[in-house]
């Protein structure tokens, strides 16, 4: 009896694994062929899409269209402009937004509410529509630099940071996770005579963390994946990010294996990122699940 | 301590007055060539060479990917913070002019005169820009399938009619041995349509927009002559001759070389390449569909932005990079037409008896240029819609008259693209 | 208590300025802008004065109408009929290019519907735009409900207590750390009608049964096959948000369920649901706002096509603003685009309201 039970229980477990599995396939074998693809010559890897060999490391292998890409165009430096550009955003956004959304949930002030409707409307604003009244403004924008006063935003690491920090859809994270967060931790931590400023720091922050995560890992793919802002507020080569730097490979004739090298390269740190806040991630609900 | 600084403080004072003595104006130049490295070549080698040649203006270059290069612009623009030289493609010359980035090249236009037509971008009476090089594009076919077709080889004198061209197509297919009989590149959608597919259209004796008096397409892109074009290019796509819309890129590139396509309408661009890969290519010049065989005109050329400071040295650049020995060099190394015949016979696929030298005769007789008008923004892109409509089975007449609603409410929405 | 809040008051502008100043100049400002953009003839760069013209980029973008169409009759009086005995109708630019109806002249034909001898056709000034609109609801509808559902499907299998689970979370998540340009890249290669590895994949699993499909070519399968792609990129995000939620939801109660000896499916539907609430309107809010937003798949993979199928509403406010320089135009759109979805977003919270 026991060992049925035991063949069972493991027929039932391997079913599980099973299902995972082919579940995990759908989601990587198109990334496997972005991969495997950039070790191959360009005819070859079009050649191979006809066939599993797509997914294989068969064939011709080699490293030549990551020099390749390198040679066509400043890869490292478009990759640190991103994740410059992209860290930059993504810090200052946790701040100031987790700021907003603690005062719009635990804090009573007059214009409160409407404040509040009118920022998330905010976030049904599709970017590419408002693009163009943007430029023009940030285009007379002032700017105290060392160098002085000086007119004009465009050409800069700041005009591709500034404008994003601040956006309805953090806020509103912010603001529904705030809402799930017992209030009589706040009332307890004011009564003992805390500031605000105290409370938000030691007691709203550290019970934020999947929060946080998720805001982030939301803000750094709409920031590390930018392609028509900077395309036009950044005309000079050392601004540009890396969804800019994927045109220099459409030419009349596009070149697949480095386009295939070139986007498996602007990947790789974007899984980095989300590998490492994973953990962070993780630790964050394990804590907030033993507190709650 | 106190000697030394005053030592060099006199020191840069001086320098400074020397290099103020001795100015050199600074130049920008945007390029649309970032990613290719062939050209970003040639082009920092004649900036250098122009730097050196002379002490008055020093030219700085940035380089822009192709394929964003106008939107590029159109921002640089908007927020005034265009270069002094920058260069266009063709046809979108009288746009820019017309919006007021460019300024008339101070270049009186007999320095051109020996310039093939394309190569020079003329609106309002007046010379704009200047090309390097002009474009063309031929029918790609191979000595060995026209012998086994038994078809004629048509010359630019003589070339094929509709009939003929059909019945080579209905031949190639018929063989079983191709997927396709012709490989127009419908995966490249963008300006290649209206460059590559307007000619034919014009060859039927239609077109995009009444080229008199530019204020309406009523007649023009929805008159008999469009409809027949309608039909025409339809059938090609219904009857399984060409691949449509939805043509892989990668079968574009590969596909003539393979053996896939019997023909392939392309550029001459793509011609050293296949040459290299297909022993007995041979070009062949466009049908005649009735008013005379057309190919597009006009690519890349330079020109200077209104707001320039110093467009007697943008000028003089102009003139550095439009010598012989340039227009030979881009030529040699990309394979397009260079502008002028003498340096023509300085190249080695151009020159008398050379393998593309078929291109310069096509580009001087069969050339037609883009409609010259601040509307062809909107225009191309119509053109581009109505023609992929065609290709995936809409309704002809329905298309072209909606096309032709479509530029001329454009037309009556920028009051006729006059100046107020 | 007074104190308190006046000092609640001063706290709470405090905290919330930076963001408010922040989103009032770069999103609220621009936005403005281009509502009074929307008023104009503006267009993205003319030397021509630009001039006010109230409602007309609207009236040219909703004008539509319906008209019929008597069927041909020969000079007996009797209905002329195709080869398939359908009855034939007089084309459509007999209407709409006639000097007697100028009401209708620039418009065309949406779609159109036959009883008898009458053909009812519905045209609309700018046809593009209601197929663009008809298309976004589309995409809206069917992305919302199934990648919500597979998302939640996902986070509870993985949020079983399983050796190397989390190397699945990470897989499952991958796509959405890719970016949407790419991915359409990628799937163009599946997609591709001639080659593509997903006709390859269908024919070899149905041992060649499978007739090879055009899936972006084919303007019934296009919008489908560009649906299928977005959810399979987001849903590992969706997954995250709905699995966070999951694990707030206190074991004890589990527990007590477990005691109690409900079922899966009781534990689920009264103890997991109701835990989940709060990331229930966090991830359908999400989906739908970014749904509409839909762009980059179509820029890359389609442009709109094949003959319209795919038109959505943000890829024609680029086209027209950019493409065609007609930066009223597409600042009308966007305007519409955002009046639609405020109203959506207002019942959605309505019916998610807490009660």
């Amino acid at each position: 009896m026991s060992v049925i039970g035991s063949d069972n229980r493991n027929l039932r477990l391997g079913v599980r694994y099973l299902v995972l599995i082919l579940i995990a396939l759908i989601f990587v074998l198109p990334l496997l062929f972005m991969v495997m693809s950039s070790f191959k010559p360009s005819d070859e890897l079009l050649r191979d899409t006809s066939s599993l060999r797509a997914f294989l490391p068969v064939g011709q292998l080699s490293l030549d269209n990551y020099t390749g890409a390198f040679e066509r165009a400043p890869v490292g430096l478009f990759v640190f402009n991103s994740i410059f550009v992209t860290g930059t955003t993504v810090l200052l956004s946790l701040v100031i937004c987790s700021l907003a959304g603690f005062s719009f949930v635990f804090l009573q002030w007059r214009g409160r509410d409407v404040m509040l409707s009118i920022i998330l409307a905010t976030f049904i604003v599709p970017f590419e529509t408002i693009a163009i009244p943007l430029l023009l403004e940030v285009s007379k924008l002032p700017w105290l630099g060392l160098d002085g006063l000086s007119w004009g935003w465009l050409d800069s690491y700041r005009v591709q940071i500034i404008p994003w920090i601040a956006d309805g859809l953090t806020i509103f994270l912010f603001v529904q996770y705030f809402k799930g967060l017992p209030g009589e931790l706040i009332e307890a931590a004011r009564v003992e005579g805390a500031s605000w400023f105290q409370i938000y720091r030691r007691v709203v922050i550290p019970l934020s963390g999947p929060v946080i995560a998720t805001a982030a890992i939301l803000k750094f793919l709409i920031m590390y994946n930018q392609y028509l802002w900077p395309l036009i507020v950044v005309q000079q080569e050392q601004y540009r990010p890396v969804m800019v730097g994927l045109q220099y490979f459409f030419q009349l004739n596009p070149a697949w294996g480095e386009i295939m090298a070139y986007l498996t390269l602007i990947t790789v740190p974007v899984l980095a990122f989300y590998l490492v806040l994973q953990k962070a991630f993780i630790a964050s609900i394990a804590s907030t699940g033993v507190k709650g | 301590m106190k000697l030394l600084n005053v030592t060099a403080g006199a020191v840069i004072a001086a320098t400074g007055f020397c290099s103020a003595a001795f100015a050199t104006t600074d130049l920008t130049m945007w390029y649309h060539g970032a990613g290719n490295k062939v050209e970003s070549k040639i082009v920092n080698q004649i900036i250098d060479d122009f730097n050196k040649s002379q002490s008055d203006y020093k030219v700085a270059l940035q380089s822009f990917p192709q394929n964003s290069y106008n939107d590029s612009v159109t921002a640089a623009a908007l927020a005034g913070n265009l270069p002094d030289i920058l260069d266009m493609d063709g046809p979108i010359m009288p746009n820019w002019t017309w919006s007021g980035y460019l300024q008339p090249l101070p270049i009186p236009e007999d320095h051109f005169k020996d310039f093939l037509p394309g190569t020079k971008g003329v609106y309002d009476g007046k010379l704009y820009s200047i090309g390097l090089w002009d474009a063309a594009v031929a029918l790609y076919a191979r000595k060995s399938t026209m012998k086994e077709l038994g078809l004629r080889t048509p010359t630019l004198d003589k070339p094929w009619t509709k009939d003929e061209f059909m019945s080579a197509l209905e031949a190639a297919k018929k063989s079983g041995k191709f997927d396709y009989a012709i490989d127009l590149g419908m995966s490249d959608k963008g300006e290649w349509y209206p460059y590559a597919f307007l000619p034919f259209l014009q060859s039927f004796g239609g077109g995009l927009v009444n080229r008199e008096t530019y204020d309406t397409a009523e007649g023009v892109l929805n008159g008999d002559a469009a409809i027949a074009w309608g039909n025409w290019w339809q059938s090609l796509f219904a009857d399984k001759l060409a691949p449509g819309t939805s043509q892989d890129p990668a079968a574009h590139e590969t596909g003539f070389i393979d053996g896939k396509y019997a023909f392939s309408w392309n550029g001459n661009w793509n011609a050293v390449k296949t040459m290299d890969k297909v022993d007995d290519v041979e070009f062949l010049p466009a049908p005649d569909f009735g008013n005379g065989s057309k190919i597009g005109g006009a690519s890349w050329q330079f020109g200077i932005s209104a707001s320039s400071t110093a467009p007697e040295g943008a000028a003089e650049f102009i003139k550095f990079a439009t010598q012989d020995k340039y227009l030979a060099e881009f030529s040699d190394a990309l394979g397009l037409i260079p502008a002028t015949k003498s340096a023509a016979q300085m190249t080695k696929n151009y020159k008398t008896g050379g393998p593309l030298a078929v291109f310069y005769g096509l580009s001087e007789a069969q050339a037609e240029k883009r409609p010259v008008t601040p509307g062809y923004v909107v225009d191309s892109k119509v053109f581009q819609k109505a023609a992929a409509d065609i290709a995936d089975g809409a309704d002809v007449i329905d298309t072209l008259d909606s096309a032709t609603d479509q530029i001329n409410a454009d037309i009556k929405r920028n009051d006729g693209y006059k100046k107020n | 208590m007074r104190s308190s809040l006046t000092s609640a008051n001063r706290a709470g502008w405090a905290f919330a300025l930076p963001g408010i100043v922040l989103i009032l100049a770069f999103i609220i400002t621009p936005f403005f802008l281009g509502v009074g953009f929307s008023l104009t003839n503006q267009r993205l760069i003319s030397p021509n004065a630009t001039r006010f013209v109230g409602l007309e980029n609207y009236r040219e973008m909703l004008n539509i109408a319906v008209v019929d169409l008597q069927a041909k009759t020969d000079s007996a009086g009797k209905t002329v009929t195709d080869a398939d005995g359908q009855a034939e109708f007089p084309r459509l630019r007999s209407i709409t290019r006639n000097p007697d109806t100028p009401q209708y002249h620039g418009m065309q034909e949406w779609f159109r519907w036959v009883s008898g001898d009458t053909a009812h056709v519905v045209i609309a000034s700018d046809v593009v735009f209601w197929k663009a609109l008809l298309n976004t609801c589309i995409f809206v509808l069917m992305v919302a409900p199934i990648q919500a559902a597979i998302a939640l499907g996902l986070a509870l299998l993985i949020n079983q207590k399983l050796r190397g689970i989390t190397i699945f979370r990470t897989i499952y998540f991958m796509p959405v750390v890719v970016s949407i340009v790419v991915v359409s890249l990628l799937w163009r290669f599946i997609y591709s009608g001639q080659n593509g590895l997903l006709n390859n994949m269908l024919s070899f699993l149905s041992f060649a049964h499978f007739q090879p499909v055009d899936w972006l070519g084919n303007p019934h399968t296009a919008l489908g096959a560009i649906i299928t792609m977005s959810i399979w990129q987001a849903v590992g995000f969706h997954m995250v948000i709905w699995l966070s939620g999951l694990q707030t939801i206190p074991p004890t109660l589990y527990e007590a369920a477990a005691i109690e000896g409900s079922s899966k499916w009781q534990t689920f539907r009264y103890v997991t649901w109701p835990g989940l609430r709060h990331t229930a309107v966090l991830v359908l809010i999400v989906i739908t706002m970014q749904a509409f937003a839909i762009f980059a798949q179509i820029d890359v993979m389609t442009k709109g096509g094949p003959l319209d199928s795919t038109q959505t509403l943000v890829f024609q406010a680029v086209q027209r603003g950019y493409g065609m320089q007609n930066i009223a135009g597409g600042s009308a759109i966007s305007v519409i685009l955002f009046l639609i979805v405020l109203v959506i977003s207002m019942i959605q919270r309505w019916l998610t309201r807490e009660r």
